[in-house]
């Protein structure tokens, strides 16, 4: 049974309004009284999605589902799409442009720190439609 | 420690977040790859990083840190200072490189647990 689900849209390229989403969402978890490293893992998972798609993904949406038993992150985008997924998963690897390198992003860490993060972490994209990925933390630790 | 202590014992610029100055520092961390530092830094920590757009707010505040250290006599745009205020994450200035600071930190007891 879903309790709460709520949707945030994320803009390509917008760096002034990127992590925001994670941090709303940070603090509506925390003002339900989730245990704080669950929050940091999921906050983590979100902020890594969030500027994935800011950086390739075009636009596409953030959402979470808190749920009794466990908490779930979509992340659904309207981007490139990834060509080879076994690839992007590997850490290091990275097709982010020079000038977001610059600012610190595109270390090719972004998907494993996801994976590392989340309970269960699936994704699956098509070149030229997008990518999507679903995320789920259990409750029950 | 608290963020304070440090400002005052270092000669660090206070650019904004000066109602976080009495957060307790329960840590340390250098590094300017955004990913790297979202995985790695402590809860409660000070960043120390070269970095000074506007997303490194986001990931302090993800992280819950204390304050961010800009080291190697960089900058912070402005938009930064404005989020971080908001935020009340104090973002600090040293000219120095990360590596001397952090090794007087570390001197003056700023070590991490385990997060």
């Amino acid at each position: 049974m879903t309790d709460l689900k709520k949707i945030f849209h994320v803009k390509g390229n917008d760096f002034t309004h990127a992590g925001e989403a994670s941090v709303n969402i940070k603090n509506m978890l925390k003002s339900i009284g989730l245990d704080p490293k669950l929050i940091r893992r999921i906050g983590v998972c979100g902020y890594e999605g969030e500027m994935n798609m800011v950086m390739h993904g075009g636009d596409g949406t953030l959402s979470i589902e808190i749920n009794t038993d466990k908490i779930i992150l979509y992340l659904d985008d309207n981007g490139p799409g990834i060509e080879d997924l076994e690839l992007a998963m590997k850490e290091g690897y990275s097709t982010a442009k020079d000038e977001y390198r610059e600012m610190g992003f595109g270390a090719g860490m972004g998907l494993p720190n996801m994976k590392k993060n989340a309970d269960e972490f699936t994704i699956s994209s098509k070149v030229g439609r997008g990518t999507q990925v679903k995320m789920v933390f259990s409750l029950n630790h | 420690m608290i963020v304070k202590d440090i400002v005052n014992r270092f000669g660090l610029e206070v650019l904004s977040g000066k109602e976080g100055l009495d957060q307790k520092v329960m840590g340390g961390h250098c590094g300017d790859l955004l990913s790297e530092v979202m995985g790695n830094a402590p809860v409660g920590c000070v960043w120390l990083t070269v970095q000074g757009h506007q997303n490194i707010v986001a990931v302090a505040t993800l992280r819950e840190m204390a304050a961010v250290i800009i080291t190697g006599g960089q900058t912070p745009d402005p938009e930064t200072i404005q989020k971080a205020d908001t935020e009340n994450i104090p973002i600090l200035l040293y000219p120095g490189l990360a590596f001397d600071l952090a090794g007087q930190l570390y001197e003056a007891g700023v070590k991490n647990m385990d997060t």
